[in-house]
C-alpha cells in the first residue's frame, strides 16, 4: 500500500508556553522549538504500522521552507521511506484551503492508495483533511482511532465519538483519513537514528512542479489576543489548615458531603 | 588382614585398573567437548576489555575469590558456603591423588612426605567432615527450611530446589565415599603413618568398621573408590549443566571483574566515538550481542538470589528479579548453544526472555552488583538492553517526552533554557549572597555544576541557595554555567540514548572548558558520578559534602547546638554518593560535627543502602508495583527510631518528602537535605555590605 | 446578506442544546436573520426533532429516509450540498460530525471554511469577522472570513445563549427531493463506552483529578477525600491517556457528560473540552497550583494550592467534621 502523511511544522506545545508577545498582536516566537505535529505523528505511525503488515512505502510532505527538513528528517528516521518538501514563494501565505489545494495538487501527480492527515494541527482547524478529500474526490473520515485493513480495495476504520465511543465503518481505496491522537503509542526516535538519516536527499518541489495554481484566501488572520477575562472563581485566601476549613463549610453548605 | 587397592583388584577376571583408567579418561575428554561447546557462544560474543590491570585483577581474586569477603553478608549461608569452598580447596590435592591411586596403588605426592603429609592428612580429613556436615546442614536449609530468597516466582519456572539438594547430595557422596575408602583400608590394616583424624568422618567410620570381615572390607574399598571416582567425574562433566558451573568459571568471572564503580561499558569496545554512527545496530537486542564477559556472568551465577534479596525494584514487586535476568540467560544460552547438538537460531531477547518493563524497571542503584559474590554485573547489560530498546523505538510514551525535552531544551522538564539560572537573581537571595554567571568571558575557580533538578525544582532550589550561602561563606569564588548549562546525563546515558548522550556531553565539556575553572562542585550525586566517570578532561569533580568537610577542617564553620534535642537523626546513603563513589563517611562527619546530634544508623545503610527508586528520568517513568520504594524506605527510618531523616540528592529528598505523604507519616518523620540541615546550624557572619 | 441555515444535531429524538444556541449564533452574526433548520434523520426522530426546533427558527426544512438515521457524513454531505442554495451560508456545532463533514462540504460547495467559532464580530461588505481559540485554548484570533461565495461556519457549544422562544417556523419536507444516497463509506456500527464500575453521569458529588496528581500512586489521596465526601471520582484526559483511571472516568467533550451538585477540580487545567462535559451549573470548586488555569474561570470557588499536599489536610478535616 502507498501511503502519504501530510505533516506539520508546529510550535511544540508540550516544550511551550505559547503566549502573546509584548505588543500583545501575535504569538512570542522567541523561545520556541518545534516539531511535528503530535497528531501527525500519530498518523506517521499508524502508516508504519500499516506497511509493515501489508507491505508498501510510506512518503511524507510538508509545506513549508528548508525549517521543515528536520521534521521530515524525524518522520524518516522513524520509519517513513521517503520525505518531500513542498516550498514556493506562492505556498507563504495561505489557509488551510489553499493548504489542502498545493497538497491536493501534489497527490494528483502521484499515485496513492491512502492519503492520512492529523485530526487537527496548532490553530484547531481541523480541516485540511476533509477539504483535501473534497478535492481529490475521494471518500473521507476524520477523527479515526483504529485502521484494518480488510483487502486491497476497503478499510475497516473506528471514528473517535463524544461519550468515548467508536463508530465503525466500511470505505474504500483510495481514499483520506485524518487521525487521531491515542490511536497508537508512536514509537521513539532516538538521536541515532536521525543522526543516520542525516544524508538521505529530500526532494523540494515548488508550484510549477506539482501543477498548483494560486486560489485565493478565503479566511485571513488580523491578530491574536487574550480574551478579557470574566469574573470568574472566588478566590480563597490562607493557610492550607483555613483553607481546608473554609472549604468543608463551603462543601456542607452546598451538599458536597454526604 | 589385608586388602588391595582399585589398582590390584580384579574382578570376574578384570583388573580394576582398567576402570581407573577408562573413567578419567574417558571423562575428561568428554568434559573437554562440553566445555568446548560452551565456548562457543563466548567466540560469537562481543568485544569485552579485562586483559589488563592485573594487579588490581589479582588483589580481587585473593579477597573476592579467595578470601569470599562477601560471603558473610548472608551469615549462616556464607559460612556454609565458606566451609565448602575451601574444603574443597583443601580437598584438591587428595581428589587428584585419588585418581591416581586407582592405576597406581601407592601414590603420594612427593612434597606430601614426612609431617607435611601427616598434617595434610589431618586438614583433608577435617575438611571432608566440615564438608559433610555443611552440605547436610545445607540440605537441610534449602530442602526443609526453604529460606524464602531462594524461591521462584511462578512466572520464572519450576523450583530449583531440586538441583541444589542433588548436588548437596553428591558432594556428601564424595565426602562420605572418600572417607569410607580411608576408612576400610585402615580397619584392614593401614600403613605406618596412616591413621583417620580424630572425630573427622573418617574416624566414624573406622569405628563403625571395626570388627568387619575382610570381605566385607574389601567391598567396601573398592566399591567406594569407584563411587567417588564415578561421583567426582560425573560430578565435573555436571557441573557446566546448571548452577554449579561456578566452581569451574568463578576465579575467571572475578579475574574479568568489572574494576570501577558508576561507570557505563561503552556501546562497542575498540570503536572510536565518529565510527558509531556506522554501526548496524546498538546494544543488546539478540543473546550475542552481550560481551564475553557478560556470557561468562550468565554461566556464572550460582542462583544464590542475594541480588534479588537486595533489589529494591524486586522488594515493591516491580516485574525485575536481577537474579532471573542472569538466569533466564544462562538457560536461553544453554538452549541456543546445546552440548548435544547445533547452534539454534535464538529469538529476540526483549518480548522473548525478558519483557520491556523489566528492563525499564531498573534505577541502576547497584545494589546487585555490590552484594553478587561472584561479581556478576547487571548495570552494564541493562544499560546495553535499554541501547536496544531505544534503537527500535520501543520506549514508554512516559519516558520519550523527558526525552524529547532534554534534547530541544537541555532539560527534562521542558522548561526554557533561559529559566535555568533564574534562582540566582532572587531579590533577597542576591542581596546576601552573590553567584557569578559564567557567561560572556566571566570565569571562577569553582563551578557550581547545578544540573536540572537544582535549577527547576523549586524545593532543590531553596537547597542550592543554601549550597551557594556555604561556599560564599567560605569565600570560594564560583558561579554556575547558567542557560549554557544542559542536564550532565547522567540517567541520559544508563536509559540507553546514547547518542544523545555524546551530544549533552560534547555540549557541557565545551561550556566548562571555555571557564576553565580549577574545580567543580555539586549538590547532585547523578551529576558528580557522571561527571568524574562518563566525562573527560575535566577539572577535579567534588560532591558538596566533601567541600563541607574541608571547611569543617580548616575550622570555617562555627555550629550552633541543634535546637530540637530530643530528634533523633538517620543518614540514608544516596545510591549514586555510596554505592557508586564510596562517599560514606564525609556526610557522617558533617552531621556528627552538629552539636547536640543523636544519630542512628538504619539497618540497610552503606553500601546496603535501600534506593529511593531513582533520579532524572527515573522519576518519570510509570512502573508497575506494589509499593513505592521512598514508601518502603521512609518506613525503615522509623523502624530504626528515627524522627529525621536526613539524604544528601535531590532525588532522594523528592521521592522521600513524597513518600512521606503518601504513607501518612507527617506527624513522625521529616525529611531534610543534609546541606540544608548543615547550613541552618552555620553561624553566618553577615556578608559587609558596600564599602562603608 | 445570504440565507443564513442551522444543521440540527440530535440524538434520540432530542434536539441537542447547540440546537438552540445556534440560533442566537445566527442572530450574532446578522440580527436581521431569520435562519433555516435543517433537520435530517428517519423520519420519526425527524418529526420529533422539527417540533422542538421550529419555534426557534423562521423555516425548519426537514429532509428523512433510511440511509439518514445514523448520521454519516459522507452521505449527509451529499444531502446538505443539493438542499443548500448557492452562497449560502451554515452553521454547525462543532463536535466529531461537523469535523468529518463540513471541510468537506465547503470543497464542494466552494464556500469558506471556519470552525470552532467562539465569537462573531461584525460584517463588512462581505465579510465576516470572527474570533477562535488556538493553541489548546492558550490564545484567541481574529481573522475574517469571506462570505462572498457562502460559508460553512462551525460554532463551539456553549459559545451562545438559546433564545426565547417566538413564533412557530414552517416545515418544509424535501424528502422527495433527495437524490443518491450511495457513499463509498458505509456505517457499520456504534461500539459504545463501557460503562465501568461507576457512572459518573449519574454522580450527584464528583471528585474531579487531572495532570496535577503527578503519579498514579497519589489517586490513592483522591480516592481517600472521595471516600471521605461520599463522592464518585472522575478525572480529565491526561489522566486516561496515562491509563491511571479507565474511559467511564473521563469529564469532557470526548468522555462523559456530567452533572451533579457539586464538583471538585483537583489539579485540573480546564481546557474546554473538560468543562464542555459539565453541565447544569454545579457549585465549581478549583484547586490548582497554577493562578492562572484556565480553570479558575469556569469555578465558583478557587484555591491555589498544591493538591498533593492540600488533599490530605481537606481529608483530614473532612473526616474530623463528621
Amino acid at each position: 500500500m502507498n501511503i502519504l502523511v501530510c505533516v506539520k511544522r508546529v510550535p511544540d506545545s508540550s516544550e511551550n508556553e505559547i503566549r502573546l508577545n509584548r505588543e500583545g498582536n501575535d504569538i512570542d516566537t522567541d523561545d520556541l522549538v518545534y516539531a511535528v505535529n503530535e497528531w501527525d505523528n500519530y498518523a506517521v505511525e499508524e502508516a508504519i504500522q500499516l506497511v509493515d503488515k501489508v507491505g508498501g512505502s510510506v512518503t511524507v510532505v510538508s509545506i513549508g521552507t528548508e525549517e521543515n527538513e528536520e521534521i521530515l528528517r524525524r518522520e524518516m528516521a522513524m520509519g517513513a521511506e521517503t520525505g518531500v518538501l513542498l516550498s514556493d514563494p506562492l505556498f507563504e501565505e495561505a489557509d488551510g484551503r489553499k493548504l489542502a489545494a498545493i497538497l491536493s495538487a501534489y497527490i494528483s501527480k502521484n499515485n496513492f492508495d491512502l492519503v492520512l492527515c492529523g485530526a487537527q494541527a496548532d490553530e484547531g482547524g481541523a480541516q485540511v483533511g476533509g477539504m483535501l478529500a473534497a478535492m481529490q474526490d475521494k471518500p473521507y473520515a476524520a477523527l479515526v482511532n483504529m485502521i484494518e485493513v480488510l483487502d486491497d480495495n476497503k478499510l475497516k476504520i473506528g471514528r473517535e465519538i463524544e461519550g468515548g465511543s467508536q463508530e465503525i465503518s466500511e470505505i474504500e481505496l483510495p481514499c483520506v483519513l485524518s487521525i487521531q491522537t491515542g490511536i497508537n503509542e508512536p514509537r521513539y526516535v532516538s538521536i541515532r537514528g536521525i543522526r543516520k538519516v542525516a544524508s538521505v536527499e529530500i526532494p523540494t518541489l515548488g508550484a510549477a512542479d506539482i501543477g498548483f495554481t494560486d486560489v485565493p484566501l478565503r479566511l485571513n488572520k488580523l491578530e491574536y489576543f487574550q480574551p478579557e477575562l470574566g469574573e470568574g472563581a472566588e478566590m480563597l485566601e490562607g493557610s492550607e489548615e483555613e483553607l481546608a476549613d473554609k472549604l468543608v463549610e463551603l462543601l456542607q453548605a452546598k451538599g458536597g458531603i454526604k | 588382614m589385608d586388602i588391595v587397592g582399585p589398582a590390584q583388584f580384579v574382578v570376574l577376571g578384570i583388573k580394576t585398573q582398567i576402570f581407573s583408567i577408562l573413567i578419567p579418561v574417558v571423562a575428561l575428554v568428554l568434559f573437554a567437548y562440553i566445555i568446548s561447546k560452551r565456548l562457543i557462544p563466548l567466540r560469537r560474543a562481543a568485544q569485552d576489555e579485562r586483559f589488563n590491570r592485573f594487579g588490581e585483577r589479582l588483589a580481587q581474586i585473593w579477597s573476592l575469590w579467595l578470601l569470599q569477603v562477601k560471603q558473610p553478608r548472608y551469615m549462616l549461608a556464607g559460612v556454609l558456603h565458606m566451609a565448602i569452598f575451601f574444603g574443597f580447596l583443601v580437598l584438591m590435592l587428595r581428589s587428584i591423588a585419588l585418581v591416581f591411586i586407582g592405576f597406581q596403588g601407592d601414590f603420594q605426592w612427593p612434597f606430601l612426605d614426612g609431617s607435611l603429609g601427616v598434617g595434610y592428612t589431618i586438614a583433608k580429613d577435617y575438611a571432608a567432615t566440615v564438608v559433610f556436615v555443611a552440605c547436610v546442614v545445607a540440605g537441610i536449609r534449602r530442602g526443609i527450611v526453604k529460606p524464602p530468597r531462594y524461591a521462584v516466582p511462578e512466572q520464572y519456572g519450576k523450583d530449583h530446589t531440586g538441583e541444589a539438594v542433588f548436588v548437596l547430595a553428591l558432594i556428601s557422596v564424595l565426602m562420605i565415599s572418600e572417607s569410607l575408602f580411608d576408612a576400610s583400608k585402615l580397619v584392614a590394616g593401614g600403613e605406618v603413618g596412616h591413621f583417620a583424624a580424630p572425630l573427622s568422618l573418617a574416624w566414624f567410620f573406622t569405628g563403625m568398621l571395626r570388627g568387619s570381615s575382610t570381605e566385607l572390607l574389601q567391598g567396601t574399598h573398592i566399591v567406594s573408590y569407584y563411587v567417588h571416582d564415578l561421583t567426582f567425574f560425573y560430578f565435573l562433566c555436571f557441573l557446566p549443566f546448571g548452577k554449579h558451573f561456578h566452581v569451574l568459571t568463578s576465579f575467571f568471572n572475578v579475574l574479568f571483574l568489572r574494576l570501577d564503580r558508576g561507570t557505563v561499558k561503552p556501546v562497542r569496545y575498540g570503536l572510536a566515538k565518529e565510527e558509531l554512527d556506522d554501526l548496524e545496530s546498538f546494544g543488546v537486542k539478540k543473546l550475542e550481542d552481550f560481551t564475553w564477559k557478560h556470557m561468562l556472568d550468565f554461566y556464572s551465577c550460582a542462583d544464590c538470589g542475594r541480588c534479588s534479596d537486595q533489589c529494591p525494584a524486586n522488594a515493591v514487586k516491580r516485574p525485575l528479579s536481577p537474579r532471573f535476568i542472569t538466569i533466564k540467560a544462562r538457560d536461553l544460552l544453554f538452549k541456543t548453544f546445546p552440548v548435544w547438538g547445533q547452534p539454534q537460531e535464538a529469538p529476540a531477547l526483549i518480548g522473548g526472555i525478558y519483557t520491556e518493563d523489566e528492563i525499564w524497571s531498573c534505577t541502576t542503584c547497584g545494589a546487585c552488583e555490590e552484594e553478587c559474590p561472584l561479581a556478576i554485573e547487571y548495570i552494564d547489560k541493562i544499560v546495553d538492553l535499554r541501547r536496544g530498546l531505544i534503537d527500535e523505538g520501543m520506549v514508554p510514551q512516559s519516558l520519550q517526552k523527558p526525552l524529547n525535552a532534554l534534547e530541544k531544551r537541555g532539560n527534562p522538564y521542558g522548561k526554557t533554557a533561559k529559566q535555568r539560572g533564574k534562582w540566582i537573581e532572587e531579590e533577597e537571595f542576591a542581596q546576601t549572597v552573590p553567584v557569578k554567571l559564567l557567561q560572556g568571558g566571566e570565569t571562577a575557580d569553582t563551578l557550581f555544576f547545578v544540573d536540572s533538578v537544582g535549577s527547576y525544582d523549586d524545593r532543590i532550589i531553596e537547597i542550592n541557595r543554601k549550597a551557594a550561602q556555604l561556599l560564599h561563606h567560605m569565600d570560594k569564588d564560583f558561579g554556575i554555567l547558567g542557560e549554557q548549562e544542559k542536564d550532565a546525563g547522567n540517567e541520559i546515558r544508563r536509559f540507553g540514548e546514547e547518542m544523545l548522550f555524546q551530544e549533552i556531553k560534547e555540549h557541557n565539556t565545551e561550556a566548562i572548558l571555555e571557564v576553565a575553572p580549577q574545580e567543580i562542585v555539586t549538590t547532585d550525586p547523578h551529576t558528580f558520578n557522571t561527571l568524574r566517570k562518563d566525562y573527560e578532561g575535566l577539572p577535579p569533580v567534588r560532591h558538596i559534602s566533601q567541600v563541607l568537610v574541608e571547611g569543617l577542617a580548616q575550622g570555617k564553620f562555627s555550629l550552633r547546638p541543634l535546637e530540637e534535642k530530643d530528634l533523633v537523626y538517620t543518614y540514608h546513603d544516596p545510591c549514586y554518593l555510596g554505592r557508586h563513589n564510596l562517599l560514606y563517611d564525609e556526610p557522617r562527619q558533617l552531621l556528627d560535627a552538629l552539636p547536640g546530634m543523636k544519630r542512628v544508623e538504619m539497618e540497610k545503610h552503606r553500601d546496603r543502602s535501600f534506593c529511593c527508586s531513582g533520579g532524572g528520568l527515573a522519576l518519570f517513568y510509570e512502573p508497575e508495583e506494589e509499593t513505592r520504594m521512598g514508601v518502603v524506605r521512609v518506613q525503615m527510618a522509623r523502624e530504626a527510631g528515627a524522627d529525621v531523616l536526613v539524604t544528601a540528592c535531590p532525588f532522594c529528598l523528592i521521592n522521600m518528602e513524597d513518600a512521606v505523604k503518601i504513607a501518612g507519616l507527617e506527624n513522625e518523620l521529616k525529611v531534610i537535605d543534609l546541606t540544608e540541615l548543615f547550613a541552618e546550624q552555620v553561624e553566618f557572619v553577615p556578608t559587609v555590605a558596600a564599602a562603608v | 446578506m445570504a440565507a443564513i441555515f442551522v444543521y440540527i444535531t440530535h440524538k434520540n429524538g432530542e434536539a441537542d442544546d447547540t440546537a438552540f444556541e445556534l440560533a442566537s449564533a445566527a442572530k450574532a452574526i446578522d440580527a436581521a436573520a431569520a435562519p433555516s433548520a435543517i433537520v435530517l434523520g428517519s423520519s420519526a426522530d425527524v418529526e420529533q426533532v422539527a417540533s422542538q426546533v421550529a419555534p426557534y427558527y423562521s423555516e425548519v426544512i426537514t429532509a428523512s429516509h433510511d440511509a439518514l438515521q445514523y448520521p454519516n457524513a459522507e452521505v449527509q454531505r451529499k444531502v446538505l450540498a443539493s438542499l443548500l442554495p448557492a452562497k449560502a451560508l451554515l452553521l454547525l456545532n462543532h463536535d466529531s460530525f461537523s469535523m468529518d463533514l463540513a471541510p468537506g462540504l465547503s470543497i464542494v460547495l466552494d464556500a469558506a471554511f471556519a470552525s470552532d467559532v467562539v465569537a462573531f464580530e461584525g460584517i463588512q461588505d462581505d465579510t465576516l469577522q470572527l474570533a477562535r481559540q488556538e493553541h489548546g485554548g492558550a490564545v484567541s484570533s481574529r481573522s475574517t472570513c469571506s462570505l462572498e461565495n457562502g460559508a460553512i461556519i462551525s460554532v463551539r457549544a456553549g459559545s451562545f445563549k438559546a433564545p426565547e422562544a417566538g413564533a412557530q417556523g414552517a416545515v418544509v419536507d424535501k424528502s422527495a427531493d433527495l437524490g443518491d444516497l450511495s457513499s463509498k463509506r458505509q456505517f457499520v456500527e456504534v461500539i459504545a463506552a463501557e460503562v465501568g464500575d461507576v457512572d459518573i453521569t449519574k454522580s450527584e458529588i464528583l471528585v474531579a483529578v487531572g495532570r496535577g496528581i503527578e503519579e498514579e500512586d497519589n489517586l490513592d489521596l483522591v480516592h481517600e477525600l472521595a471516600t471521605a465526601m461520599g463522592a464518585d471520582v472522575a478525572c480529565s484526559r491526561p489522566v486516561v491517556d496515562a491509563k491511571w483511571l479507565e474511559k467511564s472516568r473521563q469529564v469532557g467533550t470526548s468522555g462523559q457528560t456530567v452533572s451533579p451538585k457539586v464538583y471538585l477540580a483537583l489539579g485540573i487545567s480546564g481546557s474546554f473540552q473538560h468543562i464542555g462535559g459539565i453541565k447544569g451549573s454545579p457549585f465549581i470548586v478549583a484547586v490548582n497550583k497554577n493562578k492562572n488555569a484556565p480553570i479558575f474561570q469556569a469555578a465558583d470557588v478557587g484555591i491555589v494550592a498544591d493538591i498533593l499536599d492540600f488533599i490530605p489536610v481537606l481529608t483530614e478535616k473532612i473526616n474530623a467534621s463528621k
